[in-house]
């Protein structure tokens, strides 16, 4: 066991992850790179929501609202005014960021519980509002978005390195997602390590003792909900790419719901917990969903129902069971058990003063 | 006139039910100091229960009261089991766990139900009657008249009796009560029982006018939420005074206001939540809030 005594440094994890992130479309059918792709837009969002949530302190239940208006700014621009798609990302992003921005300044003046049921209502009424303009939104019908075609450099190295046919546009719009998802971890990484990420944990569990050291409590919050509402409306604008298509009831109440679920699975104020998060999010509906339908004992009636109706019962005990034994997460579970694992190994002398988790418990 | 005093009626009718809905999320404010984001499903699955009953032949009033029975040993539960372990933990805690139980209380009737599309059934009949020379139906009346004696029973329990004493002195001033010798926890497990009789009222007068199916009450939930915050969020009068009002705004809106015709009803009830949290945060009777440093 001495190998273990010196556990790995945690850039070769990162490093890891992301060679598998890279390799992983090679590997898997094209349909599944879809799939993935939707993972890895789901995590960009749900670090947006872990930013506002587990670093200010703020909740939001209609993070799903900035991701439709990501998705429609990306969708107007490249239907009605032949934008380049990639250009949109950003523009959606800062589109998105700005309305968070506006957001913010209200929300200052809100309670934790009337910022909860503000923001709840407003994911329960954006549908029926964007279903108004219809000129500009296309209404209930929605906005059709062409698929985007990979460009050649990237098709011929696809087809190089797996030795199969060239790439295609659900492989593509994966590596734009994952180009997207890199750049945007690094960056709450860079802002979250640093002094506004200090500040805003500050404000977090105190904002009377973060103003009387001299932080900008207003200014850091208002700030988080722009560079959270950036996030969401970037994985808007992918995700919109990646369906090629948008309509109100693309972002129902309940993507809200998958986003909180994301958060708080992978753990809040977490740097890696969205992506957690984003995978759990994604395959724990579709994988309960199968794992009964394979499962005998079980009435096929009741398989069938639970595939509809499943999702939620997971979703919700999930939610329940998590805040009530680890509020820290997934991330926070494997974080803590790693700890506890590293100073055992170091032996005894150091385990007093190696058992504290990384982050105190936020929630 | 006769349209604009039918209108007004019938916005009361919806109202009494949005009020009823509405006290029951200010039963659980006052005692843990959260919105209960899964009352309105609460509601929803006593509704499929008491539906289930009438289906298997039993009398409607039969089934109401018996619904209101089981909706209260249901709120008893769901505190003792669900929200007991998280009763002192930070409002985040509490919103995200109550969150949880709507998105498990859903999953469990689509669950146990099934999906599809129930019309409930409602003791009144749809027949108008004059008033004022304004039609209006019987059901209206009906609803108006269950939703008074509802919020009336509730108003006397806490108010009249000696467990309700011991209800509200638990709510404001847990540990003074735990030294009188008041089971605090218990009387906070009560406040939701109740709680859950009136979410349960609320769900089965409402399942009528719209169609019953797990995501029944989620517009409904939404007005109860505005009419809660526009009563001043811990006043059990403010909720009713609130739901009242949100009922005639919202359905004069979409009758009179021709961009909002009938689709963005539920958007006036955003706005006006959004308004009161900031113009007016402790709403029409609640005490503006003073917090320590």
């Amino acid at each position: 066991m001495k190998y273990l005594r010196q556990a790995p440094p945690r850039y070769l994890l990162v490093i890891l992850v992301v060679v598998v992130l890279v390799g992983l479309p090679t590997q898997i059918p094209s349909f599944q790179s879809g799939e993935w792709a939707e993972v890895l837009i789901l995590s960009i969002a749900i670090m947006g929501l872990n930013i506002l949530v587990g670093y200010s302190g703020q909740i939001s239940l209609g993070h799903g609202a900035f991701m439709a208006i990501g998705a429609y700014t990306t969708a107007i621009l490249v239907h009605n005014y032949h934008v380049f798609y990639l250009a949109t990302i950003p523009l959606a992003g800062l589109m998105t960021g700005l309305v968070g921005l506006l957001l913010g300044i209200p929300a200052l003046r809100l309670s934790a519980l009337y910022l909860a049921l503000a923001t709840f209502a407003l994911a329960v009424v954006t549908p029926s509002l964007i279903k108004r303009p219809e000129a500009f939104t296309g209404g209930v019908e929605g906005i059709l978005l062409p698929p985007p075609e990979p460009p050649q450099f990237a098709q011929d190295a696809f087809a190089a390195v797996t030795g199969g046919p060239p790439m295609d546009s659900d492989q593509w719009l994966y590596y734009i997602s994952l180009g997207a998802t890199l750049l945007l971890f690094w960056l709450a990484w860079n802002i979250l390590r640093q002094r506004p990420g200090r500040a805003l944990r500050a404000i977090r569990d105190s904002e009377a003792a973060a103003a009387a050291s001299g932080i900008n409590v207003a200014g850091y919050k208002i700030l988080a909900f722009g560079v959270s509402a950036f996030y969401a409306g970037v994985a808007g604008a992918l995700f919109s790419l990646l369906i090629g298509f948008v309509s109100p009831d693309t972002f129902p109440v309940s993507l809200s719901f998958t986003l909180l679920v994301g958060a708080v699975i992978g753990g809040l104020a977490s740097i890696p917990g969205p992506l957690v998060g984003g995978i759990f999010a994604f395959w724990l509906p579709i994988y309960s969903g199968q794992w009964v339908s394979t499962q005998d004992w079980i009435p096929a009636q009741i398989a069938t129902v639970f595939k509809n109706a499943g999702p939620a019962v997971t979703y919700g005990a999930l939610l329940i069971l998590i805040m009530i034994f680890a509020p820290n997460g997934l991330a926070g579970l494997i974080l803590s058990a790693y700890t506890r694992l590293r100073s055992r190994l170091r032996g005894a002398g150091e385990r007093t003063t190696g058992q504290l988790p990384p982050d105190p418990q936020t929630v | 006139m006769q349209l604009f005093l039918q209108i007004v009626i019938s916005g009361m009718a919806s109202g009494a039910i949005f009020a009823s809905l509405a006290l029951a999320l200010v039963l659980i404010y006052s005692a843990m100091g959260v919105v209960n984001f899964a009352q309105g499903e609460m509601a929803m699955f006593a509704t499929f229960v008491a539906f289930t009953l009438i289906e298997h032949g039993a009398n409607y009033w039969v089934a109401f009261a018996a619904t209101l029975g089981l909706a209260f040993v249901g709120g008893v539960f769901i505190q003792r089991v669900v929200i007991r372990p998280v009763e002192r933990a930070p409002i985040l805690t509490l919103v995200i766990v109550t969150l949880g139980l709507a998105t498990l209380i859903n999953g469990l009737a689509g669950f146990i139900f099934g999906l599809s599309l129930h019309l409930f059934p409602s003791p009144f009949s749809t027949q108008t009657v004059s008033v004022a020379g304004a039609a209006i139906t019987y059901r209206d009346l009906g609803v108006m008249a269950v939703s008074a004696v509802v919020l009336v029973l509730i108003y006397a329990l806490l108010q009249r009796t000696r467990i309700g004493l011991a209800m509200r002195a638990a709510a404001h001033h847990p540990e003074p009560s735990r030294l009188l010798g008041i089971r605090v926890s218990w009387m906070l497990a009560l406040g939701w029982g109740l709680a859950s009789v009136a979410g349960a009222a609320s769900g089965m007068m409402v399942a009528p006018l719209l169609v019953l199916e797990p995501n029944m009450m989620q517009t409904v939930i939404i007005y109860a939420f505005a009419a809660a915050v526009l009563g001043g969020i811990e006043s059990p009068l403010g909720a009713v005074v609130g739901g009242l009002i949100i009922g005639v705004t919202v359905n004069l809106a979409g009758v009179y206001i021709p961009f909002v015709g009938g689709d963005l009803e539920l958007a006036v009830a955003f706005v006006i939540i959004i308004a009161v949290v900031l113009l007016r945060p402790h709403g029409l009777f609640g005490r503006s809030a003073v917090r320590r440093v």
